[in-house]
């Protein structure tokens, strides 16, 4: 009947530029997850790996890798790509696993060595791969997250400081997060301060890339039960959901948008696709939420998911944030690590890392970040080519 | 100006009429849809199975969707002048195909001179040199400022 599985055990390895073998951060990461669970390393009967491609490599069989580096003990393994996505998809395989009875329990892992700068496509003359012709033509991430800046200011009267008040906050929380990259409260003077990226977004509101790993413990309920965990928090959703026809908003890597020409076309866009999905398959709705992860590749995309995931109507999302709402201690906090904005992004991990901060702040262990009776949490994040992910996690 | 020839930075994505361009993408036969870049094997529209497309010339007016600029260099395979020069960049609806486009604000034109709903016409301008010719690519211009150049 349930459709539910356990959290058994969350690590990370702290994000930073350690500019170590990514492997070395994912074995870290698997091993606090082990001990945080008390599963013998033995028991694990499924590896799921979250992997990455950068500068053109194929990138690396992630599910095998870490089982090799923990071991081999003959688990099955399992490697997912989605971009930023990777992880939820590695943890939605191990979700399959485990509810279609093949195993009680899994690891499901990702990590990353991140290179300095912008991410770049792979090399050659290739026209039809659309992210090739965006960076040849001169469009970056940071273009797509100042599109969506710009349309929040001219549409919604957003505003500078609106954006910079992100940073602050999470600055603030992040803190106080041993395991974020960037521990340094910063004030809206530094922020107005730093430089343009891609106008009205500045390098302080756009995030870093980053070195790190994380993993998680899964199981069956009944095996949570069988170890006397019963109580441990659950994983109620994940939502992969694709964008439908024809979405207006033009997203990464695209150049150009789908175009709604046809008849009876209505469309919706992944960012408002993805959390609906969650919301549905956990039975309940964003009235339940207690605190969201957000994936804030920039300080006003923070706002735009607040608002995708219905925490604040269209447009409204940065009244909230003036409101204090969305602070710990607020009516509805977001991105209680400190966000990407104190991470930094390292790909594979990052919505791995999500779940893991869900998981410490319904288990009362997060500390000097900890959202008072936080019962029911949600993630958001997003990548390349139409993947983006959503999970619910609850107690 | 550079005496080398002028040769589309991307073959076949525009036309090369240097006063009235226009992006060159397809419509599908069955549905109407209008595909940029073009698509001409598959239809992308759910409720559309056909294989059979032409070829057609895009408005090449709209009107902006947003805009941003992009103050640093990007990496490879953008070609960067020396020293790097910011330019805009504007995301413009097209009413008729419905959808928006993406494209650099001819030099000279920066984010302050923009707006969200400004009328854009599409022309050509140079993206970058190499040896043999001089590179040109789609770039937005406000309306208003149209008939110099």
């Amino acid at each position: 009947m349930s459709q539910e599985i356990a959290i058994l055990g969350a690590g990370m390895h702290p994000w930073g530029k350690w500019g170590k073998y990514f492997v070395e951060y994912g074995v870290a990461a698997a091993r606090e997850a082990l001990a945080d669970s008390g599963v013998p390393w033995q028991d694990v009967r499924f590896v799921s790996g979250a992997a990455t491609i950068r500068c053109g490599y194929p990138g690396y069989v992630a599910g095998a890798t870490f089982a090799q580096a923990l071991g081999w003990q003959g688990a099955e393994v399992n490697t997912s790509y989605a971009a930023c996505a990777s992880g939820s998809q590695a943890l939605a395989a191990a979700r399959t696993k485990i509810l279609s009875g093949a195993c009680d329990v899994a690891l499901v892992v990702g990590a990353d060595t991140t290179p300095k700068g912008f991410l770049a496509p792979a090399k050659g003359y290739r026209p039809e791969d659309p992210d090739w012709v965006r960076f040849y033509l001169g469009v970056t991430n940071p273009t797509y997250f100042g599109l969506y800046a710009r349309r929040r200011m001219d549409l919604y009267g957003d505003t500078l400081e609106d954006f910079a008040a992100v940073k602050v906050k999470n600055a603030a929380i992040g803190s106080k997060n041993p395991r974020a990259r960037y521990q340094k409260c910063f004030t809206t003077e530094e922020v107005a301060a730093s430089a343009m990226v891609a106008d009205p977004l500045r390098l302080m509101d756009i995030c870093a890339t980053s070195d790190g790993g994380a993993a998680l413990i899964v199981s069956s309920v009944e095996y949570a039960k069988k170890i006397g965990k019963g109580d441990a928090p659950r994983i109620a959703a994940i939502s992969t959901v694709t964008p439908t026809f024809a979405s207006g908003v033009v997203e990464m890597p695209d150049i150009a948008t789908d175009s709604a020409a046809a008849a009876g076309i209505e469309a919706s866009s992944y960012r408002s696709s993805i959390p609906l999905k969650a919301y549905e398959e956990a039975g309940i709705g964003p009235e339940d939420i207690s605190l969201a992860e957000v994936y804030d590749l920039s300080t006003a995309l923070e706002l735009d998911w607040i608002e995708d995931l219905r925490l604040a109507p269209r447009g409204e999302a940065a009244q909230l944030l003036r409101n204090g709402d969305t602070s710990v201690g607020g009516k509805i906090p977001v991105n209680a690590s400190g966000g990407l904005a104190c991470f930094g992004e390292a790909v594979p991990a990052q919505a791995l890392s999500q779940v893991c901060e869900l998981t410490w702040q319904l288990r009362g262990q997060a500390g000097e970040r900890q959202v008072e009776g936080a019962r029911v949490g949600i993630t958001a994040n997003q990548g390349l080519f139409g993947h983006g992910s959503s999970v619910i996690v609850k107690r | 100006m550079s005496a080398k020839p002028l040769a589309p930075a991307i073959d076949g994505w525009h036309t090369m009429d240097m006063h009235q361009p226009h992006l060159i993408g397809t419509r599908c036969i069955d549905c109407g849809t209008y595909f940029f870049p073009k698509q001409s094997s598959y239809c992308r529209n759910p409720a559309c199975d056909s294989t059979d497309f032409e070829e057609v010339e895009l408005s090449r007016t709209g009107t902006i969707w947003s805009y941003t600029n992009a103050c640093y260099k990007p990496p490879e395979p953008f070609v960067a002048a020396d020293p790097f020069e910011p330019y805009a960049i504007a995301a413009v609806q097209l009413e008729q195909e419905q959808m928006v486009v993406l494209g650099q604000v001819v030099a000279g034109v920066g984010v302050e001179d923009l707006k969200v709903g400004m009328p854009m016409e599409l022309v050509l301008e140079t993206l970058y040199e190499d040896e043999e010719d001089t590179k040109v690519t789609w770039k937005w211009k406000p309306r208003s400022a149209s008939g110099a150049k």
